[in-house]
């Protein structure tokens, strides 16, 4: 840059017909909120599943079916898993929005782990499911 | 003007004056601080994770399938390498967890400062160390 006084600063200002008429999306943060509600929730959610998992881990799969055969248990798996895979997904969103600039490969990216979540949600709400009725 | 790059780097000082903007932290030899490396350490950690989540569902799945699924997750997770998945699993865990309550601490306005920052640095390392050791220490005793 030869002169700075010369240089046109027009592009550092976004241009009004493009700001304007798109208000406020009134969710800017829903997103923040529920990362913020899930990270509280795991919170002592994580300490029972790491003290659970250590009990169980040198015992065969008889042990971890009467586990999971106790109500109790089944629900703290159930709040696990639903809070669990809601704060995966809110935060690998945001590092796809970061990393992939191409706007129709980032909503592709954003789909796709949507949907691997979800499934992987109900693969294991159901296996738990199975696990509590099982006995 | 020969790059559109550097119109980008056009701004102006508190004078009025124009200047060109200092160039914001070049990560390829930019030294991170402590603080910048345990940031970015978050979202790693966070991303593995996500992988370990896959292995949470795959053995909770196994569980509630039949024993023979589930000893093929049991044969895998004590392989030398579902040992050490396991043991980096376990500190990207507690790394998260340390990490996510200086966030939630942040949140609520506590330690904003560079010497909150710097104190709470400790806590996540120590945390981290502490919670890994204890998991493992138990862990392997109940084995």
């Amino acid at each position: 840059m030869a002169n700075p006084n010369s240089v046109d600063v027009a592009v550092m200002r976004s241009m009004l017909s493009r700001a304007r008429g798109l208000g406020s999306a009134k969710s800017g943060t829903a997103h923040w909120w529920a990362q913020r509600v899930t990270a509280i929730a795991l919170v002592p959610l994580a300490l029972w599943f790491v003290a659970s998992v250590i009990g169980l881990s040198h015992q065969p799969r008889a042990a971890v079916l009467h586990w999971g055969a106790h109500p109790l248990n089944a629900a703290l798996l159930l709040a696990l898993l639903v809070m669990l895979l809601h704060h995966m997904q809110l935060g690998l969103s945001v590092v796809i929005e970061d990393y992939v600039h191409v706007p129709g490969r980032r909503l592709m990216a954003i789909l796709a782990m949507k949907a691997i979540t979800a499934l992987l949600l109900f693969a294991s709400v159901i296996s738990v499911v199975r696990l509590a009725v099982s006995f | 003007m020969s790059d559109v790059r550097e119109a980008l780097m056009v701004g102006r000082g508190s004078t009025g004056k124009q200047v060109r903007r200092p160039l914001s932290p070049h990560l390829q030899v930019y030294r991170l601080p402590l603080t910048a490396r345990l940031s970015i350490l978050h979202r790693i950690t966070g991303v593995g994770l996500a992988v370990g989540a896959l292995v949470l569902v795959w053995w909770l799945v196994a569980a509630a399938t039949s024993d023979g699924a589930y000893a093929t997750v049991s044969a895998v997770l004590r392989s030398p390498i579902g040992y050490l998945a396991l043991f980096a699993w376990s500190v990207a865990l507690w790394y998260h967890f340390c990490n996510g309550l200086r966030h939630l601490g942040w949140d609520f306005g506590h330690g904003l400062d560079l010497a909150g920052a710097r104190r709470s640095n400790m806590f996540v390392l120590a945390g981290t160390a502490v919670l890994t050791v204890l998991t493992w220490l138990i862990a392997l005793a109940a084995q």
